[in-house]
């Protein structure tokens, strides 16, 4: 495949991609954990905001998700704003709004995964360690959260990998990453084909090394388990 | 921030034909997708090796890379070579709608090929032995058996997948069609209130997975209907047959 | 990034920490986006080039000013100018109503106006549009013109970006597409622009180029007074040859 001397261009988008990726899987998780404790909650006030969270966004195409952050948040923030009586012109950047739609979209599906491997784990532990004298978020700490991530951890991977080829729709909104500067390349070399099949390599070459680390992760998050299983 | 509701009452006919199109692209995708998860998912469960790798390889690819690029490849990529273009193929792919159309549907065939393989790999063996018992051979067994049973077993996450395909078709807007998205970004361009019209679509959308996951629950009942036996009354019986205590 | 690149920055973030520590009679920052062309790019020397960089130039000298061109990119161009990174944008910036509301603009400095582009074998003809595919991209004054003057009679398709309009063009899928004129000019002399050409007059579309300052400050007059005696002396027909055969005011 002859790049004509654009491969640097692929190389650095694809560096945009990896960190654009990386940064909403960090913000995503946390709006999943913030979803998960909020639906299995005892208020009902938070039950109803997570469920609506999940039912809205998982309704929603992700492409919109990134264009309504993208344009309409600028009108928000403002109004947000000129409430403290700052009244100047606000807009986030695309890699903010991207990481910001992305991590929407991945919490939403993330707060379904952490939701079910909480559920899954045995109230008797809890029962155990509030018997041991451990206050709440010390058994969330010690006990749950550990747990929680060895159950969650393959469906969390799915998503990432979900989230990884999502990216591509933050060049809509002028991102520099990997599917826009392919497009920079495909506008000078008129040559379609040739680097949109290069680029959809690279997106092939980044899930196949996050299928390897997942393996990885999920060897070490079972280690004590195999031993008893096999 | 003003909120304008008369914004989204002028402009709701056109989010309506743009929701129509899009109803259209997944149905028609989703056809395609099935018509082409059939021999991809039969191929990936045969027993022989090689005859795997080319299913293998499609479902890498389709599931592995963004659907935008999958698109851009069949819209723009095709018009690259000019074999193509002096092809009697070029006035079905010149069209931006046969290309989403064509794109969706091969990008579904993949995921729903690996769902298929998971449903006829969890059909209970005792059935198919069964099957070989009673002399079926191969094609009667897969009409009256395994693909009955498979579909009937997937349905609940061919649902899943068919709301997914509803979200990605969004990606028609950027290839031009005027689909529910494409044609709020051209609402948008003039209106300037992205906010409204955004969110308007977004419950468009919801609203259309609703029906979506509504449709699939009849699915199911339907093709799941042996495991709901009592509701059936057996009306075709011999009425001396049926049990009248 | 390419080493040039690397340098370019350099040149760059060195002359602008150097800025505050030269003394003379005025001191202006003035930022452009660099990624432009024929208005403003960065060549290969890593040097800011172009249209309105010439403009600015020329606009210094008769402001008397020692001046600091700065490459900002797009999308912060204007909250860098609010927070007083620089003080005023020579970077093709339309006039518009939304920008007015948080900058002031100079007078107009060049007009953009929209034209057809269409292949030179197609006997494309701007007053016969009827039924015709045309393409622009999304979200820009030429995707609006076609909207509302043609909407109405030709298949109207609109891209997210220019260049992939240009490829339909190419492919065959468009009859024509209506485009911004100059930067299509540097386009058709492109090597990918070859077998296209304007059809047509060029389409006034009232779109005005000014230099963006920020509100109420005295640069504004000061620059206007400039770009009065650069236009009366011909220094501004001088530069304006030197990137197009026609005159772009």
């Amino acid at each position: 495949m002859d790049l004509q001397g654009f491969g640097h261009l692929l190389i650095s988008g694809a560096w945009v991609t990896l960190q654009l990726a990386l940064c909403s899987l960090a913000v995503g998780l946390i709006f999943g954990l913030l979803g998960a404790t909020a639906k299995v909650s005892s208020s009902k006030l938070l039950r109803t905001m997570g469920n609506s969270y999940t039912l809205f966004v998982r309704g929603m195409p992700e492409l919109l998700l990134v264009l309504t952050i993208f344009f309409g948040s600028s009108a928000v923030l403002m109004a947000v704003a000129s409430q403290f009586g700052y009244d100047e012109y606000i807009e986030l950047s695309p890699f903010v709004a991207g990481v910001i739609a992305l991590s929407i979209a991945f919490g939403a599906y993330a707060t379904e995964v952490f939701r079910s491997a909480l559920q899954e784990i045995p109230k008797g532990q809890k029962e155990a360690a509030v018997a041991l004298g451990m206050s709440k978020t010390k058994t969330f700490r010690r006990v749950t959260l550990p747990q929680v991530w060895r159950i969650a951890l393959p469906g969390l991977g799915n998503l990432f990998l979900v989230l990884l080829k999502d990216t591509a729709l933050v060049s809509v909104i002028g991102l520099n990453e990997l599917m826009r500067q392919t497009a920079v390349a495909v506008g000078y070399t008129k040559e379609p084909f040739t680097f949109y099949l290069a680029a959809a390599c690279v997106y092939l070459l980044l899930t196949s090394i996050s299928m390897a680390g997942l393996h990885y992760l999920e060897r070490f998050a079972n280690r004590g388990y195999q031993g008893a299983r096999s | 921030m003003n909120w304008d509701w008369t914004v989204i009452g002028q402009n709701l006919p056109k989010l309506m034909d743009g929701a129509l199109l899009t109803l259209e692209l997944v149905f028609f995708s989703g056809l395609i997708g099935v018509l082409l998860a059939l021999p991809l998912a039969l191929l990936r469960v045969s027993q022989t090796p090689w005859v795997r790798v080319f299913p293998y390889a499609y479902i890498f690819f389709f599931r592995g890379t963004p659907l935008l690029i999958q698109i851009f490849l069949v819209y723009y990529g095709a018009s690259q070579f000019e074999w193509i273009k002096e092809s009697a193929l070029w006035p079905i792919l010149r069209e931006p709608y046969w290309c989403a159309v064509i794109t969706f549907g091969l990008h579904t065939a993949a995921y729903i090929a690996e769902l298929l393989r998971g449903a006829i790999q969890s059909i209970p063996r005792g059935e198919i032995e069964a099957a070989k018992v009673v002399g079926m051979n191969y094609p009667l067994m897969l009409r009256r058996i395994i693909l009955p049973r498979a579909f009937g077993i997937m349905m609940p996450s061919y649902g899943n997948e068919v709301i997914l395909m509803l979200k990605g078709s969004a990606l028609a807007s950027t290839i031009t069609l005027l689909d529910l998205t494409g044609m709020a970004r051209t609402i948008i361009a003039r209106t300037y209130t992205p906010m409204e019209i955004f969110l308007s679509a977004g419950v468009i959308y919801l609203i259309i997975s609703a029906l979506i996951i509504g449709l699939f629950r009849l699915l199911e009942r339907y093709f799941n209907r042996h495991q709901h036996w009592p509701s059936e009354k057996p009306k075709n019986l011999d009425p001396q047959l049926i049990d009248k205590s | 990034m390419n080493l040039k690149h690397t340098l370019a920055s350099v040149a760059i973030v060195a002359a602008t920490l150097a800025a505050p520590f030269t003394y003379a009679a005025d001191k202006v920052r003035i930022a452009t986006e660099g990624a432009y062309a024929p208005f403003n790019f960065i060549d290969e020397s890593g040097e800011l080039k172009g249209f309105d960089v010439d403009i600015a130039k020329a606009l210094c000298e008769k402001m008397e000013a020692d001046c600091t061109l700065v490459a900002q990119d797009w999308d912060g161009i204007i909250p860098g100018l609010m927070a007083r990174k620089y003080d005023a944008i020579i970077a093709s910036m339309s006039i518009t109503p939304e920008r007015s509301r948080v900058v002031d603009f100079s007078d107009p400095y060049y007009s953009n106006s929209l034209i057809f582009v269409a292949p030179k074998k197609s006997k494309f003809n701007p007053e016969k549009v009827s039924g015709k595919s045309i393409g622009a991209q999304r979200a820009t004054i030429a995707g609006q013109y076609l909207e509302d003057k043609l909407g109405s009679k030709v298949s109207v398709k609109l891209y997210d970006t220019q260049d992939n309009a240009y490829l339909d063009l190419a492919s065959g899928r468009l009859d024509a597409i209506v485009s911004d004129q100059l930067p299509a000019y540097d386009w058709l002399r492109s090597d990918a622009g070859q077998a296209f050409e304007f059809k047509g007059e060029k389409i006034d579309i009232d779109d005005k180029i000014g230099i963006a300052v920020r509100k109420g400050d005295k640069l504004r007059q000061k620059m206007n007074k400039a770009l009065k005696e650069i236009l009366a002396d011909g220094t501004y027909d001088r530069i304006n040859a030197k990137y197009f055969p026609f005159s772009i005011y």
